[in-house]
């Protein structure tokens, strides 16, 4: 039996999950406080902006956005399977090109800011 | 002392006989129970005094030898483990799910032996030492990393209970590679390398889907669907070593 290449895909998905179960809730609680009026300066666009213009914002936008995407491919992969979806190739190639896609526009979009 | 509480219950059993059955059927016996009996004192009841011809394995009756696990009212038990004050008037019992039948409760095992051994689940010691350089020592913080990981006696409920394995036989499952595991964490071990040729396959630990029911199930309290996890992430580290960083010694 040869040695899988599923780590690909769930090295991913395991980080993924990692994330967004930290960065998810808090970016939420974040946008609560904001809409609430809290910190206003803070999330002003110009702010936002110029963070994502920094070198070491777009390496965190970029890092969050491509695991959150990976992680939500692989698990809508498993959850179709679940739902009793047996076209696992069809599925993986949907799933994952969409996050392939989402990864290609974010890169080319953080890079044009 | 008090005196012991009496029941009458309707123990609903699988039958079958390959030589007479074509299809497996049910049969009811009446049993005069006390109520701090547990399945397997009702079903030897059943054997000794209603139907001798009633098979089933079992042999400790104390939750250590592994050998009478069964569905009891379709959820994977030891019958020396399900107390019957925990249960109605009516309990079914019949052999563990995702095994073929051999008769009755009885079930066929070789797919499970066959894949234990082949993980390998014995010491394999990381170099050969003549017996006058002594034992190999362990610290205790070495040994609590795979300590309940030894509490397996092998009974197959997880495998029984894993609706990954009932869909895909080929799946190793969770007691063999768990027992992988155990051995691999082990610190005097050196044979990972060699389980890892059959545990990190798609047919090993990549089609565990994390359903976690193994852990739910098991009479010993092992963890196997952590031992699992754990697994994914070594192999997750070891695929991106070999692939991206083949000049790192593993």
């Amino acid at each position: 039996m040869a040695k899988s290449n599923k780590p690909i895909f769930w090295g991913l998905f395991a980080a993924g999950g990692t994330v967004t179960a930290f960065v998810t809730p808090a970016l939420v609680l974040v946008t609560l406080f904001a809409a609430l009026g809290a910190g206003m300066d803070m999330f002003t666009y110009e702010s936002i902006h110029a963070f994502a213009g920094w070198w070491l914002g777009k390496l965190i936008i970029f890092g969050i956005i491509l695991l959150s995407l990976w992680h939500a491919a692989h698990r809508l992969r498993v959850t179709v399977h679940d739902f009793g979806v047996r076209a696992d190739t069809v599925v993986a190639y949907a799933v994952y090109g969409l996050a392939g896609l989402g990864t290609l526009m974010t890169l080319v979009y953080l890079l044009r800011i | 002392m008090s005196e012991l509480q009496k029941r009458q219950i309707q123990l609903e059993v699988l039958r079958y006989n390959p030589e007479t059955d074509t299809a497996p059927r049910y049969q009811t016996y009446s049993v005069p129970c006390l109520n701090e009996w547990v399945v397997l004192d009702a079903l030897n009841y059943v054997k000794d005094h209603i139907d001798p011809t009633l098979s089933y394995r079992w042999s400790c009756h104390m939750a250590v030898c592994g050998s009478c696990g069964m569905m009891v009212n379709g959820e994977p038990k030891l019958a020396c483990k399900a107390f019957i004050h925990e249960y109605g008037d009516q309990i079914k019992v019949e052999p563990m799910a995702n095994f073929p039948i051999e008769r009755d409760l009885v079930t066929t095992v070789e797919d499970f032996i066959t894949k234990l051994a082949s993980v390998k689940p014995y010491l394999i010691p990381k170099s050969d030492q003549p017996i006058s350089a002594g034992e190999f020592k362990q610290t205790p913080a070495e040994l609590k990393k795979f300590k309940q990981y030894t509490l397996c006696i092998n009974c197959m409920l997880c495998y029984a209970a894993c609706p990954q394995y009932g869909l895909v036989p080929e799946f190793l499952g969770p007691a063999a590679i768990s027992m992988a595991h155990r051995y691999n964490q082990d610190s005097r071990d050196g044979g990972r390398d060699q389980r890892q040729e059959v545990i990190a396959t798609d047919e090993g630990v990549w089609e565990c889907s994390f359903v976690g029911a193994c852990s739910e199930v098991c009479p010993k309290h092992v963890d196997p669907a952590g031992a699992l996890q754990q697994v994914k992430v070594a192999s997750t580290i070891d695929w991106y070593k070999e692939h991206l960083m083949p000049w790192v010694k593993k």
